[in-house]
Formats: structure tokens, C-alpha cells, sequence
């Protein structure tokens, strides 16, 4: 007899529909599963038969034939052991057939019958909700994920026993449906916060205003300055995420396993910090059958790279593409997967391989030395920094203090008001931030008067700036007037800009 | 043949040194002579130790291409002067290892007095402004400015020269041809104008550890004073000065600060009887130059200044100081200060090191 099972398979961070047709027929014994499986899909043939044996299903020995349709898409993971198991039971009679039009089952099954979680559930269950169907069975560890997803009856699976008994009785299941974690509008809770910031003024400021326009930052400075404590506290003062981009979070990290058990939405921004031995791969994704990497599980958070020097340089260049387009294309020969890869970076580097300079009497690294440390940062990823600040040494009385300083959730009000004048300002142009501007775009969104223009033209000259630095220099003014709440941009934004100006190799006090 | 070809010659050899050189011609009063004896006769001379005579013979059969390649030194731009031309530095001949003969871009000093300026490759955007300022006056005042063209405050005392308006001269531990360390390649061309680089490497050698020390007493040895500006403890410069002070010129110091280490060499000089050279003044003085104003290092005038541009430079001082810093003292906010510091860039009366350190100008 033959009976059909829905279910959802992955391909890069979206889900599909998965049918699980089994089949039972007179022939000799045995269970032959079809369908361009992966090996673990193809394992699923021994998990379930044990399973099923052991949560007392007799069944008698007969030819199985299993097919996962589409079949030209490769299916991994292990979520496909429950719609086996019960596509299985359906041919052979044990659970009536019509309990599973219109429902969708995903988990995997240890060897006793239990329903254990799997990755990227909700991916899954948004794209089986978009093709109509209204029920899934989930594992009970991915029931809070699932609920995220609207119009959506969940019931959660425990054991295969329960899930029989549910499906010959659907009037006793208990349904629970995915409304309740949108309702609250949370504010997330960050483990650290602006306000053990002793110090730092500049590093303060200069931090508001990137965050504010979305800019990449450059930190500079001695070691024990405080770079990576400032670092670490850059996703606590971006704006809350909206309800799309927690759902674009949450799927990656969904799919790549670091949703914690029993939470539904990611809602803090995330803030990742690859050690600088990481791969390419693990950078920015990919392996055969691609897999995100670091920077979109930092999509609408932060990717910190500490040490930047220390990078090598081929890794550093993959960025450059994600960094202009915000997603990641990765092209395998069966097809190419497309991840998010909207991320704010933050890097944080010494001043010359000791780490001193400008202080000369700990600090003996000569010319040649600092130039040749600072080139190994990549140009191009250079120029996508928008704001390089130096960290000044922490005083011990500094390091000490309990000072009363300025708590994230202040600064927070001040980007979000920033992020909101340029929400409008960018309305239907397809860019959110000023760091997204393209030339064009500065010349409509930061046009100088008379008095601005010539000011910009003489420090251009004195300064011999490059035409992009100039550019950068008007994005971030935009920025400050912005955070200013000032319509256009005055002399002043455009000298505190100046003063965030890119490192151009010429960082050896250079007159 | 011109005699000034075999010194070229014995030159390019490479094993014979300065004195080596000398010996030879005094004992054969010309550079040719040592070409046209016999093995035994030079033997007998013991003019040359074991390996240079091994080495000397070996080479003396392909000595010819090294006569042609002294053909082409002018076609080059590249002067060869030899200690018995008359335009060879006098002060120099006086040393005891004086190089046989220098190679020269440009034109030698003539009579003027001379200052060698030396200190740290690594040195603090402070010393390099004095540098820098210490050169500019004395190369005005017409005194010709030695150093070695390296980083640091090597490179500052040419500029300072440079700007100066005066001549200034580059001793290299390369041949003249080769700019050694690049990153000075602009110094190096224009300096040619406004004076020379010299050498006594022959053209095309390249840069080795030990050709450094060797090139310190040309520096010295060219100068009637050595002005130490900054320098650590057990460095080159003070090798420089110690060589100086066998030389018999006179050794002037900057003084600094006793803690920092980049100051400890100089005030190690001064504690053992260096001059203290508190201003540009006191080494026109000792040199008998006639200046016309007493120079006093301040800072500059700011009395154009608005108020609150008075009140940052006022916060500021010569070794730059990080914005935290003058934030805090000036007690305006971030964004205010870095627009009234850009202000005080942008009219000459402050400096910034690329990251956010401001210093005053001299």
C-alpha cells in the first residue's frame, strides 16, 4: 500500500517541501530508500526500523520502498526520520492515511522511539507555512522555534507512540499556535553594557557615530586599552532588531546549531569574534554542501576581528564582496546557496608589532617595522573603514573607577533617533544607512553649502586627501549632522569626521 | 693611465680597507705601483696580510673591467674624488682612516662650517621636530648639515635643511646609486640639488650591517660639531659621537627628560662633559656664525588665535598628547575639540600623528 508524508528539507539557510512516499509491497522482505540522500538520510533506514520495533510496532516482514521527493534535490539532515517512521506505519495500515493530508512532520529518532531536535526547524516550517500547510509535528526541543512562525498549529512530538496516538485521534492532540512570541516586544538583555566604560571618551564617540550610521570602525591602540571591551559592547547600543531581521538571525543560527534549546528568537544583535587562525571557509561559508559561515551568523549584529594584522591577508579579501553586497553567494555544481551577510565589521589592531607605539620608552619598533606590520592589513578592506580611532593607555586610576558613565540603553535612544532620520531620508531607495550611500547618493544626501564647500576644499588640499577618503569624510559628516539632528551638514561634522580620517600608511607622526 | 683609476680599482677590490689603501700608497707614493710588481717583491713588502695577498693576486688578472667600469662613472653623474684632489673634505683628510676616495651626486662642501646631525632610526615625533628645527636654522645661517639619510632623525635633518634653504649631505652605507632605506627616495633626489650624497662604496653595492659603523666616521669625520638629538643607551649615534670625539670634533646634546629612554643617551653625553645644545644658537655660537636674532625654541605666536582655540593649545604640549587627554583637560566635549584642534592643524600651529595624538608645532 502506498501513503505519502510531508515533511522539510534545507538548501543554504531556506527550507523546502519534502514529500516521504512509502511504499509496501509483497516481494522480498527488505527497505530501499531512493531520493539523492546523504549519508545520514540514508542511515535513517536503521534508526527507524529499530525504532519502530522498540515502540512496539510488529510489523511483518515485507519489501519497503521509500522515495524523498524531489528527487534531484540532495537531502541531509536527520529530520527526515519521523515522516519515514510514519510513512512506513501508513503503508502498512497502522495509522489511517487521511490523519496526514495537510500535516508536516520533522525529527529524528534515537533507537527507543524518542523525538530528538534537529537544525533550522524554523526555515523549514516558514517555507511549509507559505505553501499552506496549517500543522507540524516538531520535536518538543524545537517547539519554541516553531511557534515564531504565524498561522502555524504546532504539536510537539515526544516519543513515535505519542505521535501514532495524536494522529488517530487529532481531537485530543494539544495544539499550541505561533502567535505569542511576536506579542512581545522584548527589549534584549545583553551581558555587558557601555557603562563599565571607564574613559575612553574618544573611543565613546567615535563608537556612537559608527553604530549610528552603520560605518565600519577601526580601533587602534596599546594592548589592555579597552579595544575589545568597547568592541564586545557595539551590539548593545544597536537598535532593537525588527521582527524580519530576528527571523533572518535566527535561522542561521538555526540551521548552524547555536540556537540554545528552548529559545524561540535570537534577539540580541549577534556579535561574533573569529580568532585570527580561521579558515576561508569558515569566514564566510561554504564546504561542499555550503554552510554559513562567520559572518552570517554576525548578519545584523557584529563580526570583531581582533588582531587584524595577524589575519591572513587572502581571508581578509573574501570580505570585500559581502561587505559591498550584504549576502554571500557560494556556487557549488548543484546550484549556488545564497546567504545574509549584513554585518557592521569592528577591527581592533596594535599600533606596531610591540604594541606601544607612540610611547618610546617601551616602544622600540623602528619605521620600517610598523609599516611593514600595518601593510599587512588589506588595502581594499581598509578603505571600507569608514572611522579609525585610537584607543588611549588606561591610567590605573582610569582601570579602577566607579564612575558613573553613560549606560548603552542612553546611547541606544541617540543611534535609534539617528537611524530613524536616515530610515526617512532613504525611504524607497533601497539603502538604510549613510554607509551605504554610493557616490551618487552623497552628492544628492550631502550637498555642502557655499561656506562648507570651501572649508572641505582647503583641508582637501592641505591634507592631500584622496577623492575617496573625501567621500568617507561626507559620509560620516552626514552621520554626526544626523546624531546633531541637523539638516544639513555644517563646518563642525565635517571637522570631527576629519578627525576620524583613515590611517593612509602614513601612521609614523609624519608631517 | 690615470693614477686615479687604480684607486678606483683597489677600491672596487672589496677586502682593502681605508688604511690598507693609504699604506699601500705611501709606500709605493702612487696607486699603480702595486700592479706592476712582482709576487715576491710584494711578498717581501708585507705590505698586504696573508688572505689579502692570496685574494689581491687571484684578482689582479681581471682587474682590467674594473677600468672600464671607471670610465663610465661620469657618464653616470657620479663624481670620484680622491684624498689627493683638492676638493676632498680637508676636515676629513685629518682623520686617521679617511676613505681613500668618495663617490659623489652632486657637489662637495666648500669652505662652510658643518654640522653632523644624528640620532635614533625609531625616534619620537618630538625629536624629529627639533631635528628638523635645529637643521632648518643652522643650514639658514649657511651651515652645512651631515647625516646619514636614514629613517628617524636622519631623514629630519636633511628635510630640516632642505627647508632651510641650505646644503645638506647624505652619507650612505651603500653605493651613491643606491637610495637606501626607499622610503627616503624623494630626500635622496632632491638633495643632490641642494648638496650631495656621499659614499665611499663604489656605485652598486648594496647595503650591508657593517657598512653602517664604517659610514658614522665619514659622517663625523666631514662635520666640525656632532649633534646628538636623540639617542637610547649603547646605540649608533653615540658610537657616531664616540668616534667624533676621537676625531676632536666637538660633541652637542639635546637635553631630555631622564626618564625617557630615547633621551638617556644624550643626557649620558652631556653628564660626561657634551655640550647642551638648548637652542640652534649655542652651536652657531661655538662655530663663530654670525646669527642675526636670538632664537629662543617656543611656541608660536598666538595671539591671531580665537579663545577657545587658545584655550586647546594652551592644553597642548611638544610631545603629543592623546584626545582623551585634552578632552579632559580642556573640558570641552569630543566632537568640539577635534573641530578646534583641526582648526589649530590647519593653521600650522598643531600637529597630528595619524592616529588621534596632538602635538604643538615648533
Amino acid at each position: 500500500m502506498f501513503s505519502k508524508v510531508n515533511s522539510g528539507g534545507l538548501r543554504g539557510i531556506e527550507g523546502y517541501l519534502v514529500q516521504v512516499e512509502a511504499d509496501v509491497s509483497r516481494g522480498l522482505p527488505g527497505f530501499h530508500m531512493v531520493g539523492y540522500l546523504a549519508g545520514e538520510v540514508k542511515e535513517a533506514e536503521d534508526r527507524v526500523r529499530t525504532a519502530l520495533r522498540n515502540a512496539g510496532f510488529a510489523l511483518p516482514a515485507m519489501k519497503v520502498t521509500l522515495n524523498l521527493s524531489p528527487a534531484d534535490i540532495r537531502k541531509e539532515g536527520t529530520g527526515f526520520d519521523l515522516p519515514i517512521a510514519i510513512a512506513v506505519l501508513a503503508s502498512y495500515g497502522v495509522v489511517r492515511r487521511q490523519s496526514l493530508t495537510g500535516i508536516a512532520l520533522i525529527g529524528e529518532l534515537g533507537l527507543d522511539g524518542t523525538v530528538k531536535p534537529v537544525r533550522g526547524i524554523l526555515s523549514m516550517v516558514l517555507a511549509l507555512e507559505e505553501l499552506g500547510i496549517r500543522r507540524c509535528f516538531l520535536p518538543a526541543g524545537n517547539l519554541e522555534e516553531g511557534l515564531v512562525v504565524q498561522n502555524m498549529e504546532i504539536c510537539a512530538a515526544h516519543n513515535l507512540q505519542q505521535v501514532v496516538g495524536c494522529l488517530a485521534a487529532p481531537g485530543s492532540v494539544q495544539v499550541e499556535t505561533g502567535t505569542k512570541s511576536q506579542e512581545t516586544e522584548e527589549i534584549p538583555v545583553y551581558p555587558v553594557d557601555f557603562k563599565e566604560i571607564n574613559g575612553q571618551l574618544l573611543m565613546r564617540r567615535a563608537t556612537e557615530i559608527a553604530v549610528a550610521g552603520q560605518h565600519n570602525i577601526l580601533y587602534m591602540g596599546p594592548p589592555g586599552s579597552g579595544k575589545s571591551m568597547v568592541a564586545q559592547r557595539v551590539p548593545t547600543i544597536m537598535p532593537s532588531m525588527t521582527f524580519q531581521e530576528q527571523l533572518e538571525v535566527t535561522k542561521v543560527h538555526s540551521i548552524c546549531g547555536m540556537l540554545p534549546p528552548g529559545r524561540a528568537l535570537v534577539r540580541s544583535r549577534p556579535f561574533r569574534a573569529p580568532h585570527h587562525s580561521i579558515s576561508s571557509v569558515a569566514l564566510v561559508g561554504g564546504g561542499r554542501i555550503p554552510t554559513p559561515g562567520e559572518i552570517s551568523m554576525a548578519t545584523r549584529g557584529v563580526l570583531f576581528l581582533d588582531e587584524l594584522p595577524e589575519f591572513p591577508k587572502s581571508t581578509l579579501e573574501l570580505l570585500r564582496q559581502p561587505l559591498e553586497e550584504h549576502r554571500i553567494v557560494i556556487s557549488r555544481a548543484q546550484g549556488s546557496y545564497e546567504f545574509p551577510a549584513h554585518f557592521m565589521i569592528v577591527v581592533a589592531l596594535n599600533c606596531c608589532p610591540c604594541g606601544y607605539f607612540p610611547d618610546r620608552n617601551r616602544c622600540s619598533c623602528t619605521q620600517v617595522q610598523v609599516q611593514k606590520y600595518l601593510n599587512r592589513i588589506s588595502g581594499p578592506l581598509l578603505d571600507r573603514l569608514d572611522i579609525c580611532v585610537e584607543a588611549a593607555p588606561v591610567t590605573y586610576g582610569e582601570m579602577r573607577e566607579c564612575a558613573d558613565n553613560e549606560p548603552s540603553a542612553v546611547i541606544r535612544k541617540r543611534v535609534e533617533e539617528a537611524r530613524r532620520i536616515q530610515r526617512e531620508r532613504f525611504a524607497d531607495t533601497g539603502i538604510f544607512s549613510n554607509s551605504e550611500m554610493s557616490i551618487r547618493d552623497i552628492r544628492i544626501y550631502c550637498r555642502l553649502e557655499e561656506e562648507e564647500e570651501r572649508f572641505l576644499k582647503q583641508t582637501y588640499q592641505k591634507m592631500q586627501m584622496s577623492a575617496r577618503g573625501c567621500n568617507k569624510i561626507l559620509k560620516v559628516a552626514r552621520t554626526i549632522a544626523d546624531l546633531d539632528g541637523a539638516e544639513r551638514i555644517r563646518c563642525s561634522h565635517l571637522s570631527e569626521a576629519l578627525g576620524y580620517r583613515e590611517l593612509n600608511g602614513k601612521y609614523w607622526g609624519r608631517r | 693611465m690615470d693614477e686615479k683609476q687604480y684607486l678606483y680599482c683597489l677600491m672596487r677590490t672589496g677586502f682593502l680597507g681605508a688604511v690598507a689603501i693609504r699604506k699601500i700608497y705611501e709606500y709605493f707614493q702612487s696607486f699603480s705601483g702595486i700592479f706592476n710588481i712582482e709576487e715576491r717583491e710584494l711578498k717581501e713588502s708585507r705590505l698586504l696580510k696573508e688572505r689579502q695577498l692570496r685574494l689581491f693576486l687571484e684578482w689582479k688578472s681581471r682587474y682590467q673591467s674594473c677600468l672600464e667600469e671607471y670610465k663610465r662613472l661620469s657618464a653616470r653623474g657620479i663624481l670620484f674624488v680622491s684624498m689627493l684632489d683638492e676638493a676632498y673634505p680637508s676636515r676629513l683628510l685629518g682623520i686617521y682612516d679617511h676613505p681613500a676616495a668618495l663617490f659623489v651626486k652632486g657637489t662637495l662642501p666648500e669652505d662652510a662650517p658643518m654640522v653632523a646631525i644624528v640620532g635614533a632610526r625609531g625616534c619620537s615625533a618630538y625629536g624629529e621636530q627639533l631635528a628638523e628645527e635645529y637643521a632648518r636654522v643652522l643650514a639658514s645661517e649657511g651651515v652645512g648639515i651631515v647625516s646619514g639619510l636614514a629613517l628617524g632623525i636622519d631623514g629630519a635633518a636633511h628635510r630640516g635643511a632642505l627647508r632651510g634653504g641650505g646644503k645638506t649631505y647624505g652619507v650612505l652605507g651603500c653605493g651613491v646609486n643606491v637610495c637606501y632605506p626607499s622610503a627616503n627616495y624623494r630626500l635622496y633626489e632632491s638633495m643632490m640639488e641642494q648638496g650631495a650624497v656621499i659614499s665611499e662604496f663604489p656605485p652598486d653595492v648594496q647595503p650591508k650591517a657593517n657598512h653602517f659603523p664604517m659610514r658614522n666616521r665619514i659622517i663625523s669625520g666631514m662635520a666640525d660639531v656632532v649633534l646628538v638629538v636623540e639617542a637610547r643607551e649603547r646605540s649608533g649615534s653615540l658610537i657616531t659621537a664616540e668616534l667624533g670625539l676621537e676625531q676632536g670634533r666637538e660633541i652637542f646634546a639635546l637635553p631630555g627628560r631622564v626618564t625617557d629612554h630615547l633621551s638617556r643617551g644624550c643626557n649620558l653625553l652631556i653628564q660626561q662633559g657634551a655640550h647642551m645644545a638648548i637652542s640652534p644658537n649655542d652651536i652657531l655660537e661655538y662655530l663663530g656664525v654670525k646669527y642675526q636674532k636670538k632664537l629662543i625654541l617656543s611656541e608660536k605666536n598666538i595671539k591671531r588665535l580665537a579663545k577657545k582655540e587658545k584655550m586647546v593649545y594652551s592644553c597642548l604640549d611638544f610631545i603629543p598628547k592623546h584626545m582623551d587627554e585634552i578632552v579632559k583637560e580642556s573640558g570641552l566635549g569630543v566632537s568640539e575639540c577635534m573641530a578646534v584642534l583641526l582648526e589649530l592643524e590647519l593653521g600650522g600651529y598643531v600637529y597630528r600623528t595619524a592616529g588621534q595624538y596632538y602635538g604643538k608645532r615648533m
